[in-house]
């Protein structure tokens, strides 16, 4: 299969991910789609890798992987401890760092 | 013998220093050391005097450097001394009086407060004018022109309890700044042009330089030299400088420091030789000087205004000499040194007639005093005759040939210059004959008790009782005797076989005009103008008594009583006009200055409040700037790549 396809669906993934990001009031909601995102860039990264014949890519992937495991723990612990102080995971009601 | 003319700067100056601060140990013997240090500076002078007519006459130019003052770079200013001729004669001059009025001093001075710090102020006067004269580079000369300045307005404000002497001494000095500014401009124009302050370069130079240039030097030397000499247009502290002690008028403000521009311009001839437009203004400055000076002599009831007025008067005669270039140098000196003796003399005779007087200087209560001071009445008239050119006597002889150096200008401009110089020896023979006749002769007005109701009367000078006018003592008699040998003898010394001249000239050089009037005809009409100028005066009063409140007089009198306006003039151009310029530039720095400043603050604070807008704490919205600055910058980059 032609691996431009590949490109297309990582870009697609991507739009979801950003789309969710800027839309979603829940954080959990945010957060998930902040992981496609990133897992969108992740085909990107291994299509390349394929496309142009080397490991490059694939090596970064896993870094990108290595870096969300630990963004998914510091970024849940922080969603909890939100949820605890106000009793709601909505990212528009933690509003109060402003002028 | 070249180091002797540093000491003749340096013992006055040491003078000075122990002087001022020796504390009151030295009061009683103050006076006396300072005397003493200004005689000893004098010796001195005659030392170098008597070396320096030992050497052939082309070789009398001592020159020695000291140390080097400021060394930077390409600039190197010395400490360095140049004794020739003209530096010489002034060195005599300064200290020959300078001596004499510390003596008669002693005498003056003696009931005053604080006489030991007087003596110090005259010492440092007797010191920064010799180092004005035996300077060898501009920079120099400038400090000893600011060192005169400097004692000028502490003498002058010696009596600083009084307001009137405080503000005058004030107006000395700013008016003195006005001049001081031409000449540190003109040194730094020397620099640029010549690259370097000392004389001898900068005046061998003086041919090979654009007219230009040096007209623009010239005349900010002119400028300098109005200012210290008081010619017009910086004529107006003179007269106020009167309020100074009287030896202090006699020798800074008639003598001495008021000559240095004349010494100024005489030093500079050959920039003003370069430059004719430059001349025609000093010879036009000195001109209407002489006559301004006499108009204003003739007016004033205050004997020692009119001295100033005369004073003024006279040193335009020098002025005019110094423009008229090498026919006149000589002259112009010579008539300084006449002048310094009768006008120093004529002074301190007007100090001893105040001295037995209660300081009355209002000559409309004086009269008849020749009885009573007689010593004072003979040396104060022949300082008169000498002032007046009373054929045989100093000031014969040396305003005779001014007046002929004018005319051999030739031309129109001669004509009008020879016409305004005889015409200021008629107004000078009327104005010191006024003098003369209202002090020492006519009746004894001051036996009239002053009225009450008159206006003019200053509450200081009266004490109630009447004057018991009485001779002065011999320290002060002995200088005025003195000094009235010097007026009649001088002018006749000098013109022995030209000894004057032949003793300048390789200095100043000189050359004879060719007067379209002949030498007799010129003395002549001086002595005609003489004769009618007495005569006159005379008429006025001599033979009819003298009104002890003056009357209002003509248009021209009162005009003359007010210094011809020249006050008023200052006031309305320069004291109101400065006023309406500062309050413009106030007005410009609130407006524009503080506007833009304000402007800019408020507009950054009102699009920083817009700004801020952007910061209400949604997480989402700060994510949509992200995602939109990093699109921007993608497209940028693509976009840039394309390109």
């Amino acid at each position: 299969m032609n691996p431009v396809n590949y490109l297309y669906l990582s870009a697609l993934l991507f739009t979801i991910g950003g789309v969710g990001v800027l839309i979603r009031r829940n954080a959990i909601v945010v957060f998930m789609c902040v992981e496609l995102m990133l897992n969108a860039c992740n085909l990107a990264f291994v299509t390349f890798s394929r496309m142009h014949g080397n490991l490059d890519g694939q090596i970064f992937a896993f870094f990108t992987m290595m870096v969300a495991a630990a963004e998914v723990v510091i970024g849940l612990a922080i969603i909890v401890s939100v949820f605890r102080a106000r009793r709601s995971a909505s990212v528009d009601d933690a509003s109060l760092l402003k002028l | 013998m070249e180091n002797l003319i540093g000491l003749l700067v340096l013992v006055p100056l040491l003078g000075a220093a122990v002087l001022l601060c020796g504390g009151r140990r030295l009061d009683r013997i103050g006076p006396w050391l300072g005397t003493l240090l200004a005689a000893a500076s004098f010796v001195i002078g005659v030392v170098l005097f008597a070396g320096l007519l030992g050497r052939s006459a082309d070789d009398r130019t001592l020159r020695v450097t000291v140390f080097q003052w400021v060394p930077v770079g390409g600039f190197r200013a010395d400490i360095g001394f140049q004794l020739d001729q003209l530096s010489m004669t002034f060195v005599l001059l300064i200290t020959g009086v300078g001596s004499l009025i510390h003596l008669y001093s002693i005498g003056y001075m003696a009931h005053d407060a604080r006489p030991r710090r007087f003596f110090g102020y005259l010492n440092l006067f007797l010191a920064a004018m010799l180092l004005l004269v035996t300077a060898n580079n501009y920079l120099l000369l400038y400090a000893g022109w600011e060192g005169v300045g400097l004692a000028s307005y502490l003498l002058i404000g010696f009596w600083q309890h009084k307001p009137s002497a405080a503000t005058a001494a004030k107006k000395a000095f700013l008016v003195n700044r006005v001049g001081d500014m031409g000449l540190s401009i003109a040194i730094m124009l020397l620099f640029t042009t010549f690259g370097t302050f000392a004389f001898q370069p900068v005046l061998a130079g003086a041919d090979r330089t654009g007219e230009g240039r040096l007209t623009a030097i010239a005349l900010l030397l002119l400028l300098a030299a109005c200012g210290k000499s008081a010619q017009v247009p910086l004529q107006s502290w003179l007269g106020d400088a009167m309020e100074g002690p009287t030896p202090v008028s006699a020798l800074i403000h008639a003598a001495t420091m008021v000559t240095a521009g004349v010494y100024l311009i005489t030093r500079s001839g050959p920039l003003f030789e370069g430059a004719p437009d430059a001349q025609l203004a000093v010879v036009t400055v000195g001109a209407v000087t002489l006559l301004f000076g006499a108009i204003v002599g003739c007016a004033k009831d205050d004997i020692k205004k009119a001295l100033a007025g005369s004073t003024m008067s006279q040193i335009g005669y020098m002025v005019l000499a110094a423009g008229l270039g090498p026919i006149g140098y000589v002259f112009g000196i010579m008539h300084l040194v006449t002048h310094g003796f009768f006008k120093a003399g004529l002074f301190l005779g007007a100090g001893s007639v105040m001295h037995g007087m209660n300081d009355e200087v209002d000559m409309r209560r004086y009269g008849g005093l020749r009885k009573y001071m007689p010593v004072t009445f003979i040396t104060f008239g022949l300082g008169y005759l000498a002032i007046i050119g009373f054929p045989g006597l100093s000031g014969f002889f040396s305003k005779d040939k001014i007046i002929e150096a004018a005319f051999a200008k030739g031309g129109t401009e001669g004509w009008i210059l020879g016409g305004a110089a005889l015409l200021g020896a008629a107004i000078t023979a009327y104005y010191m004959t006024r003098v003369m006749l209202l002090t020492f002769f006519g009746e004894e007005r001051w036996r009239k008790p002053p009225s009450p109701q008159e206006p003019s009367a200053e509450p200081a000078a009266h004490t109630g009782e009447l004057p018991h006018p009485h001779e002065s003592p011999k320290v002060m008699t002995i200088p005025m005797v003195v000094l009235a040998l010097g007026s009649v003898l001088a002018g006749g010394l000098f013109s022995v076989n030209d000894a004057f001249v032949k003793w300048l000239e390789p200095v100043t050089g000189h050359s004879e005009g060719h007067s379209p009037v002949s030498a007799a005809a010129v003395t002549g009409a001086t002595l005609a103008v003489l004769v009618l100028g007495v005569a006159l005066a005379w008429a006025q009063y001599g033979r009819a008594p003298v009104p002890v409140v003056p009357p209002r007089g003509s248009v021209l009198t009162r005009l003359a009583r007010r210094d011809l306006g020249q006050d008023d003039f200052n006031h309305v151009v320069l004291v109101r006009g400065g006023g309406q310029l500062t309050r413009g530039l106030v007005e410009i720095d609130h407006k524009l200055v503080d506007g833009l400043v304000h402007g800019t603050a408020v507009s950054v604070g009102g699009l920083s409040g817009l700004l801020r807008r952007l910061q209400n704490g949604y997480a989402r919205s700060y994510a949509v700037s992200m995602f939109g600055g990093a699109a921007v910058l993608i497209a940028a980059t693509l976009l840039m790549r394309a390109v």
